[in-house]
């Protein structure tokens, strides 16, 4: 597995998504379709024009990408022992268990059995995101869907909406990412990392690459005898064998729905309508100020140099008295290395390996994120709300919400952990019961204790507590995506 | 101080017995919505009314994976299905099975009818005590505190927590003067007759010695040992090394039924349960090895890791490792905070090598190196061989449901604050914190 000099990335086997966000493309649509016709839609996924992560100069006007669900893989033809190969997660699916709902916190009003699509009937076989320059849009959807007709009947169609990088709430979103380690610089060998960092082995989000444990991810690796025309590339770690999962990657897609009047009014109210205030707590709640500015980030001297927003860690701040511990920001990524933090030195190595140093303890109940993080690709949907509209009126106004996307290689290591862990747990690093202050159902325990509430160390003193935070986000609809290289898909459309 | 210890009852099934015994257990459970956590109050065993019992499973034990031993070209060896009855009680453990009888005979009775050798006569006590096994190791995450202790603690915190003022302090004598508000409130509260905290009873002396004994005589022994082992040392390298290189790795995907199954069974209370079984590697070398590291697990476990912390770990409440079949099988029991998957990273990522150490002998396990290194690292194989060694835990009874270790340290370490006679200010405004 150490071989470093494997081939280079094949960028034009790879779906764009991957490696660009598509921010200039801010015309976006969403498309969930079902298979209607199985040789229509094989014949038009055979063909179907997925841009790649290769770099175009310039831009590109339009530029398609495309993800099947296990079920779609299943309604295409594909053979029951390839779609095997994937991981239980996908086959699973999101909403298709109740252990699976209880450990995402997909409960209550967010229940797979209230969304509007995403189980039974309402379960999508593909999904197509149609990203275009201003303009660009409508046309060329048009066009792409009359192509699908034939195959496909649309469950769903959601155009997106243009924020400029802003979610509804009014925050600056999608700062927070993994930097892809493109090159390959970074061995591929299982080796514990002193630090925090962003550069992340490209196994972390695509298939068929070693990841940070130095490992390959499982995929469905197939015998060359069902790949007799050689469409698929061979495998790294096993070269006699074609990878169907090479250059792919799973997607996650989560229709949430924000209550961007509740929100702000509730928090309004929990300032006593006082402007700062309000700011100071909805940046709480988030653990950034609306513009992203970190809270936990010490403030850079006056160079007048622009400030990197994800050049950050919580170490500074052990205690949440800066950036509380259980904001959103440092739930969704704590940014904690292999180790707790300590002094330098084999001797303080091993008392922390071991546990024997009590303050490294205390940091220690949330470690290790490299293994948990998710590359966002998120749109905002429906018509933004002014907040000055937001904190006046609350009937009138249209839904708004986000699509959360994000590829992972690994679904429960990843996608699943930082929602269970990390964002629905309520006891997170060492919290009471309290959820996510922004993303939590609110659902009291077994027991009947309330999990509404959102703590904020202070300096000195017992923590503040705000208490009885309603449902602000509600799940819609969820599903588990194989986001194919360009390879497999054209396999994947004829395989038999 | 009262030390906690464990007790662990096996017996074969009687034939044919399976269902109707899967149909009792199942009846103990809180239905329909949740199957993975006993009914403190069910009938047939109220596990809630023993108020020295912290954690308890009733579980079926199967022998599904000696059919792994062929890898080593071994005949298939046929067990017969057991029940194991264990738990992790305040006080010695006989003595908590003494209650159990007396105060729940009727339903142990229907349980144990299931089993061989259990009749209508049978004297029931005297039974499971005939049939308790003995543990390799054992982990306590906090020798000493005891479930009084834990429910006492909690309601103080209920308490503390609704009275503590929610101000921005500006000065450490303020806070001084609040801990002291504060510790007399709890005072009133405790002479009006709201609130009891049982100040901790004596630490048994026999217990004591025992420990006593135990923390110098294992050295000893290992000690004696050493000279031996010295001698041998380049032949155990070398058959080490040889065996880890040629042992076969048994890692396919669990099977999706199966996984179902357990996750069916997780994820109710902030606290889930792990049960594990599997055979040894054959082969005297692996036998004797395993049997030292759970000699040196115990010690570590019993004189060292006793103040909030496996190593690294700190979710663990209880755990348990057990030969079963003369050393050729053995069951791991543990009861941890978190879910499934946060509780496999975090031995993946904090301990891999002490997982290593022991479950490297099992057979199957991914490949290690030097006993320490590789193994559970990685990551995919591990993942898979821990949830096919997994058994459901049939019936499993926690005694502070809804508590963490984090909370329960945390609980006990406001109360410590209360009992001081004084405090300086930054001990006052760290104390406040906890609130």
């Amino acid at each position: 597995m150490k071989t470093a000099a494997h081939t280079s990335v094949a960028l034009d086997d790879i779906q764009g998504i991957v490696r660009f966000g598509y921010k200039h493309h801010s015309q976006a649509s969403l498309l969930l379709l079902r298979v209607k016709d199985r040789e229509a839609a094989r014949a038009w996924l055979a063909a179907a024009p997925v841009t790649s992560a290769a770099s175009i100069a310039p831009l590109p006007a339009t530029a398609l990408q495309l993800a099947l669900s296990s079920e779609g893989l299943a309604a295409l033809g594909v053979p029951r022992e390839i779609v095997e190969g994937f991981s239980a997660e996908f086959i699973a699916g999101m909403g298709s268990d109740a252990s699976r709902a209880r450990r995402l916190g997909d409960v209550d009003a967010n229940a797979p059995t209230a969304w509007r699509w995403g189980v039974g009937n309402a379960t999508p076989h593909v999904l197509l995101m149609l990203y275009a320059l201003p303009g660009h849009l409508a046309a060329w959807q048009a066009e792409i869907e009359r192509q699908c007709a034939a195959g496909f009947t649309t469950l769903a169609r959601w155009p997106c909406g243009d924020l400029r990088g802003v979610e509804p709430f009014g925050f600056v979103d999608g700062i927070s990412q993994p930097e892809l380690d493109w090159q390959r610089t970074r061995p591929a060998q299982d080796a514990e990392q002193p630090g925090y960092a962003n550069r992340t082995c490209l196994g972390e989000f695509l298939l068929g690459y070693p990841n940070e444990y130095g490992g390959y991810t499982d995929r469905p690796l197939l015998d060359p005898q069902h790949d007799r025309q050689g469409l698929l590339p061979r495998a790294e770690d096993a070269p006699d064998q074609a990878d169907l999962g090479r250059n792919g990657s799973y997607l996650v897609l989560r229709q949430l729905q924000q209550d961007v009047p509740g929100f702000w009014q509730w928090v309004d109210h929990q300032a006593g309508g006082d402007p700062t205030r309000r700011e100071q707590l909805a940046s709480a709640m988030v653990g950034r100020t609306r513009d992203g500015v970190p809270l936990a980030q010490t403030p850079p001297p006056a160079t007048g140099a622009a400030v990197d927003l994800n050049d950050f860690s919580f170490d500074p701040d052990p205690c949440g008295v800066r950036c509380p511990l259980g904001a959103h920001v440092r739930r969704a990524n704590p940014r904690s290395a292999d180790l707790p933090p300590g002094n330098p030195g084999v001797l303080s190595w091993f008392k922390r390996t071991l546990g024997f140093d009590s303050e490294a303890l205390g940091l220690d109940l949330v470690a290790s994120t490299r293994f948990h993080r998710l590359l966002r690709r998120g749109r905002a949907y429906g018509q933004p709300v002014p907040q000055a509209e937001a904190l006046q009126n609350r009937a009138g106004t249209d839904e708004t919400g986000l699509f959360f996307i994000c590829l992972n290689a690994n679904i429960a290591r990843q996608f699943e952990f930082v929602q269970s862990a990390w964002l629905a747990g309520t006891h997170f690093n060492g919290l009471r019961n309290e959820s996510d202050p922004l993303l939590g159902t609110r659902g009291a325990t077994p027991e009947g204790r309330p999990t509404d509430g959102f703590s904020m160390p202070q300096a000195q003193g017992a923590d503040q507590c705000l208490h009885g935070l309603p449902q602000f986000v509600t799940l819609r609809g969820g599903a588990y995506f194989f986001l194919p290289g360009i390879r497999a898909l054209r396999y994947l459309a004829q395989a038999r | 101080m009262t030390p906690q210890s464990h007790f662990m009852v096996i017996a074969e099934l009687a034939d044919g017995h399976e269902p109707g015994l899967r149909l009792l257990l199942n009846a103990m459970n809180k239905k329909p919505s949740l199957p993975g956590l006993a009914d403190p109050g069910n009938p047939i065993l109220p596990f809630g009314r023993f108020e020295r019992l912290h954690f308890a499973r009733l579980v079926l034990l199967d022998d599904a994976l000696q059919a792994d031993l062929q890898a080593y070209g071994l005949p298939r060896p046929k067990l017969p299905t057991c029940l194991a009855f264990m738990g992790d009680c305040d006080g010695p453990g006989h003595t908590q099975l003494a209650e159990l009888a007396e105060h729940a005979g009727d339903g142990l009775r229907r349980i144990f009818a299931h089993c061989q050798g259990f009749s209508a006569g049978t004297d029931l006590l005297a039974w499971m005590l005939a049939h308790e096994r003995p543990l390799a190791a054992r982990y306590v995450n906090w020798v000493g505190r005891s479930v009084l202790q834990i429910r006492q603690e909690q309601a103080l915190q209920q308490l503390l927590a609704t009275h503590a003022p929610r101000i921005n302090i500006t000065s450490g004598t303020e806070a001084v003067r609040i801990w002291q508000a504060l510790s007399d409130f709890v005072q009133l509260e405790v002479t009006g007759g709201r609130l009891t905290l049982t100040p901790p009873e004596p630490t048994p002396a026999g217990w004591q010695w025992r420990q006593c004994l135990h923390l110098l005589g294992v050295p000893l022994l290992g000690l004696l040992l050493l000279p031996f082992l010295l001698v041998l040392s380049p032949f155990i390298v070398y058959q080490l090394r040889r065996l880890e290189e040629a042992d076969p790795e048994i890692c396919p995907r669990p099977d999706p039924e199966a996984l179902q199954t357990l996750q069916e069974l997780e994820d109710f209370d902030v606290s889930n349960q792990y049960t594990a079984l599997g055979p040894v590697k054959p082969g005297l070398f692996r036998r004797w090895l395993v049997s030292l590291l759970l000699v040196a697990i115990d010690y570590a476990c019993r004189h060292v890791f006793t103040r909030g912390h496996l190593a690294r770990v700190q979710t663990i409440h209880f755990a348990r490792w057990a030969f079963l079949d003369d050393k050729t099988r053995v069951v791991f029991t543990s009861n941890y905070d978190g879910s499934h998957q946060s509780y496999m990273d975090d031995f993946i990522n904090k301990v891999a090598w002490g997982l290593n150490l022991v479950f490297s002998n099992g057979v199957g396990w991914p490949r290690t190196r030097w006993l320490i290194f590789g193994g559970a690292r990685h990551e995919q194989p591990f993942k898979y061989y821990q949830r096919r060694h997994q058994i459901p835990t049939q019936v499993w009874y926690k005694a502070y449901p809804g508590l963490t270790l984090a909370d329960l340290q945390r609980n006990q370490r406001i109360r410590e604050g209360l009992e001081r006679s004084r405090m300086n200010e930054a001990q006052a405004l760290a104390w406040l914190a906890l609130l």
